[in-house]
C-alpha cells in the first residue's frame, strides 16, 4: 500500500492535504498531531521510516499563502527505500512546533537552523540557539521581509 | 662627505635587510573556504612556492610575517582575523587571497565581510575565484617586491 | 561566548582515602587551528589528556547560499552550487541541475547523461584525494599529501580542459551540460588514471600497513550504525559503519544502475575504515569512468539531413565536390572557455527544451530566433519559468547524500533553493566520537569526516 494511503487511514482527521507533484510524495499535516504521525511514520513497521533526511522551512510571504510559514521535513526508510515529505503550516504570530529530536537526534541541529534562519521556535528543543549566526544578530535572515544586504558586523564599518 | 657616506651604508643595509626578509616569508595560512584547495595546489609539488622562499607555513601568528587570508571572511570571522592579525610581529604583510577577500565577491549579502580591508590593512591583492597559482605566484612576487623597497624597520 | 559549564570540584577518592580535588580544563580549538582543515570551533572539557565533553559550534563560512539563489534567476544558481562542496563541485552542479530539471520535467539526452556520470565521478574521484591527503598530512604523512595532490593536480588539468576552470567550474546546464567533450579526452583521462593508480598504490603502501598510521586511526572516532542511522549520518561515514546505503545504488539517478561498480562498506565505523572505504570509492569511481567511455553513444561526429551518420571518409569526398550542405558541421571561432558548445554539438548534449535551454552559440550569435531564446532564457522575467510546485533530489556527493529541495511559485526565480548538506549531521555527531577519547585524537577524527566549510555553512 502506497505510503500517503497508510497514512490518510491512520490519521483521516489530521491530514491537510496530500499531493504527489513529480513523484514527491508530500503530506500536509496539523501542528497539533506533528509528534503523533512522526512517531508512527516511524515505528510502523509497514513505512519504517528510520532516517530524518532533512528538515528546513519555507517562508510563504510573497506568495500570499496562509499560515505563513511550513516546516518541512524529509523522511527516508534504509530498509523500503522510499522517501515522504512531511509539512506542518504555522502562523506567524504564534510559531511554535514540537520538537522531534526525542525521535531523530539529527533534529537537534536542524531545527536550531530553522530557528536560527526563520525565529521558529521547538517546543522541547534540549539547547535551541543560534546555530550558523551569532548572538546578538537581530532578525532571521530566511525571512522574506529581511533585506538580503542588511549587515550586522561585530567589527568594522556598518554596512 | 661624512653624512653622504652613513646614507650609502644605510641604504645598503636597507638594501640587504629587505633582500633578505623578501626569501624568508613564514606565512600564516588563514584558509577559510575554496580558496583552500587551490592554496593547497600552490603549496604542494607541482606549484611550490617554496621556490620563493615562502614554502614553510607557520601554525601560529606569533611566528609568521606574512597573513594569507584564503577565503570568504563572514562577520562571524571577522573579529577572529583582526584578532590573529594583532598577535603577529612586526614587520607583518598580509596577502588577501580571492576575490572575496578583496571585494567579498559576489557574495554581496548580510553574511559576508566586504572585503578584508575594511579590517585590517592589506598588502597584495590576489582577485580570481580561485585565483589560480601562477597567479598567486605573481602577487608572492610583487609582495617581494615591495619587501624589497620598502624601509626596513629593526 | 562558551556555554559549557565547568563542573569544578570533581571529587575523586585517593587510595590513601584522602579526598583530592581534580579540576577540568576547558580548551578552545578553532575556529582557525592548524590541524584542522575547517573553520569550526571546538569547545573542550579537558581531564588532562582526555576529553570529558565537547561541543561544536559552526556557521564561521556562513556565506547566505539560501538567501542569495531566492534572489537570481535559477541559471544565476550554478555559480554558487561550486562553492558548497568545494573539493567536488561538479556533483552539486549535477545535483541542482538535476533538481531544476524534475521540477521542469526535462529528459536530457543519453551522451550529456554519460557526460555528468563521468564528471561526477572525477569529481568524487578529486574529493576522496584531497581528503585523504589533507588528514594524512595532519598525522604528519607529508608526502602522502604530495603525492595526492599531484594526482589531483592531473584531474583538475582534465576537468580544465572540458569546462575551462580547475575549481569553480558551472559546467553543468538545465538540460544538459555546457560543453561536449575533446575528441581525445579519452586518451587523457586514460592517462590521468594510470597515474591516479600508481599514486593510490604507493599511498597504500605508505599508510594502509603504517604501524604510526594504523595506531593513531584504527579504534578511534568510533560511531555506532544506530547512532549514525539516528543523526541522518550518509555516504562514506555511514559505509564505514556497515550500512550500504548509496544514493547510486538505492535510488539510480542519471542512469547508475547500467553501471558496474560496487559499493565498499566497512565494519567497526572507526576512522581506519573510513580511510579504507574512501580509498575503495576511488577505485570504483574510476571503472564507472572507463565504463562510461566505452558506453557513451555518439560516435560519429555528423549525420547527413536524413539524420543518417556519414563515415569519416565519405564526408572527405563529399566535401571535395561541392556537397556541403550535408553537414551541420558549422566551425565558429569561439572564446575558449565556449569550446564544444556551438550547434555541431549542441544535440547530444542539450535537451533542447526550448523554455528551458540555452541555445547553441551560433544561434545566440547569427540568427534572431537564437537571440531571442537566450534573451527569454537570461533576462529576469522573460519566460524562464518553471510551473509551481516542489521536489527535492539527492545525489551521492563526496561526504553524503546532498539533496536539494526547490519551491517554485511560477517565477523566473527560485522560490525558495534549501540543500541538505551531508557535513551538517557528521557534525551534529563530533562529539559522540570524540567524547572519552585523547585531545591528539580529535586531529584523526576531524580529518576523517571531511568537512567542507562552504558545504556545512552554506
Amino acid at each position: 500500500m502506497p505510503v500517503l494511503e497508510i497514512l490518510t487511514k491512520q490519521f483521516p482527521e489530521k491530514i491537510i492535504e496530500t499531493h504527489d507533484f513529480r513523484g514527491d510524495e508530500t503530506a500536509l499535516i496539523q501542528k497539533d498531531a506533528l509528534l503523533l504521525i512522526m512517531k508512527f511514520l516511524k515505528t510502523d513497521i509497514r513505512l519504517d521510516f528510520n532516517m530524518l533526511m532533512d528538515l528546513t522551512a519555507v517562508d510563504y510571504l510573497w506568495m500570499g499563502k496562509k499560515p505563513r510559514f511550513e516546516v518541512v521535513y524529509h523522511l527516508y526508510s534504509l530498509a523500503l527505500k522510499h522517501r515522504l515529505r512531511i509539512k506542518v503550516p504555522i502562523e506567524q504570530k504564534d510559531a511554535l512546533v514540537d520538537s522531534i529530536v526525542s525521535l531523530w537526534p539529527a533534529a537537534n541541529w536542524y531545527e536550531r537552523e530553522v530557528w536560527d534562519m526563520f525565529g521558529i521556535r521547538f517546543q522541547n528543543h534540549p539547547d535551541l540557539k543560534r546555530i550558523l549566526l551569532y548572538e546578538g544578530f537581530d532578525g532571521h535572515p530566511l525571512r522574506k521581509d529581511y533585506p538580503i544586504n542588511k549587515r550586522q558586523p561585530l567589527i568594522g564599518p556598518k554596512n | 662627505m661624512m653624512s653622504g657616506n652613513e646614507s650609502f651604508v644605510t641604504s645598503r643595509l636597507n638594501e640587504m635587510i629587505g633582500w633578505a626578509r623578501k626569501y624568508s616569508l613564514f606565512q600564516y595560512p588563514f584558509v577559510t573556504a575554496c580558496c583552500g584547495l587551490e592554496y593547497m595546489a600552490v603549496a604542494s609539488g607541482h606549484h611550490d612556492i617554496d621556490r620563493f622562499g615562502a614554502g614553510l607555513p607557520r601554525f601560529s601568528p606569533r611566528q609568521s610575517d606574512v597573513l594569507m587570508v584564503v577565503g570568504t571572511i563572514s562577520h562571524k570571522m571577522a573579529p577572529v582575523l583582526k584578532r590573529i592579525y594583532e598577535q603577529m610581529c612586526e614587520p607583518k604583510w598580509v596577502v588577501a587571497f580571492g576575490v572575496c577577500t578583496c571585494t567579498g565577491g559576489f557574495y554581496d549579502n548580510y553574511a559576508t565581510v566586504q572585503g578584508i580591508d575594511t579590517i585590517i590593512p592589506v598588502d597584495v591583492y590576489i582577485p580570481g575565484c580561485p585565483p589560480r597559482p601562477e597567479n598567486v605566484m605573481d602577487g608572492l612576487m610583487k609582495l617581494q617586491e615591495k619587501i624589497q623597497h620598502q624601509k626596513q624597520e629593526v | 561566548m562558551s556555554t559549557l559549564q565547568v563542573e569544578k570540584s570533581e571529587i575523586f577518592a585517593d587510595p590513601s582515602g584522602k579526598e583530592l580535588k581534580r579540576e577540568s580544563m576547558m580548551l578552545n580549538m578553532g575556529p582557525s587551528h592548524p590541524a584542522m582543515h575547517g573553520i569550526i570551533r571546538l569547545i573542550l572539557e579537558l581531564d588532562g589528556e582526555r576529553v570529558l565533553r565537547s561541543e561544536v559550534e559552526i556557521g564561521y563560512l556562513h556565506r547566505a547560499f539560501e538567501k542569495m539563489s531566492e534572489s537570481m534567476g535559477y541559471l544565476q544558481v550554478f555559480p554558487y552550487t561550486d562553492r558548497l562542496n568545494y573539493s567536488s563541485p561538479l556533483i552539486n552542479n549535477a545535483g541542482y541541475a538535476m533538481a531544476v530539471e524534475k521540477l521542469f520535467d526535462i529528459r536530457i539526452p543519453e551522451r550529456a547523461r554519460y557526460i555528468r556520470v563521468l564528471m561526477c565521478e572525477l569529481s568524487r574521484i578529486c574529493d576522496h584525494l584531497t581528503c585523504i591527503a589533507a588528514s594524512a598530512m595532519e598525522l604528519g604523512a607529508f608526502t602522502v599529501f604530495l603525492y595526492m595532490i599531484k594526482a589531483r593536480e592531473n584531474l583538475w588539468n582534465a576537468v580544465e580542459m572540458i569546462t575551462g576552470a580547475r575549481l569553480t567550474i558551472s559546467y553543468m546546464r538545465v538540460g544538459g551540460v555546457k560543453a561536449d567533450l575533446p575528441e581525445d579526452f579519452e586518451k587523457v583521462i586514460r592517462t590521468c588514471f594510470k597515474e591516479t593508480r600508481h599514486v593510490l598504490k604507493e599511498c597504500h603502501g605508505l599508510l594502509t600497513r603504517n604501524r604510526i598510521f594504523v595506531d593513531r586511526v584504527k579504534g578511534v572516532g568510533v560511531i555506532s550504525k544506530e547512532d549514525a542511522l539516528a543523526y541522518g549520518i550518509t555516504g562514506p561515514f555511514l559505509r564505514s559503519t556497515g550500512v550500504d546505503y548509496d544514493v547510486r545504488k538505492d535510488a539510480p539517478y542519471l542512469g547508475y544502475d547500467e553501471f558496474d561498480f560496487e559499493v565498499p562498506v566497512g565494519t567497526t565505523g572507526d576512522n581506519y575504515d573510513r580511510y579504507l572505504v574512501r580509498m575503495e570509492e576511488m577505485e570504483q569511481s574510476m571503472r564507472i569512468v572507463e565504463q562510461a567511455f566505452q558506453a557513451m553513444p555518439g560516435g560519429a561526429l555528423a549525420v547527413n539531413l536524413e539524420g543518417k551518420e556519414i563515415p569519416a571518409a565519405e564526408m572527405v569526398d563529399e566535401a571535395k565536390m561541392g556537397m556541403v550542405e550535408g553537414f551541420q558541421h558549422q566551425f565558429v571561432t569561439l572564446d575558449p572557455t565556449l569550446e564544444g558548445s556551438t550547434k555541431f554539438y549542441f544535440d547530444r548534449i542539450q535537451a533542447g527544451n526550448k523554455s528551458a535551454s540555452l541555445p547553441a552559440k551560433e544561434n545566440t550569435y547569427g540568427n534572431i530566433e537564437g537571440l531571442m531564446q537566450h534573451f527569454k532564457i537570461i533576462m529576469d522575467g522573460h519566460g524562464y519559468e518553471p510551473p509551481k510546485g516542489e521536489v527535492y533530489q539527492a545525489v551521492e556527493g563526496g561526504n553524503g547524500e546532498l539533496g536539494f529541495y526547490l519551491v517554485s511559485d511560477g517565477t523566473g526565480r527560485p522560490y525558495r533553493v534549501r540543500v541538505r548538506p551531508p557535513c551538517f549531521p557528521i557534525m551534529a555527531a563530533l562529539p559522540l566520537m570524540l567524547e572519552g577519547g585523547m585531545l591528539a585524537d580529535i586531529i584523526a577524527t576531524f580529518g576523517s569526516v571531511n568537512m567542507i566549510g562552504g558545504e556545512l555553512d552554506r
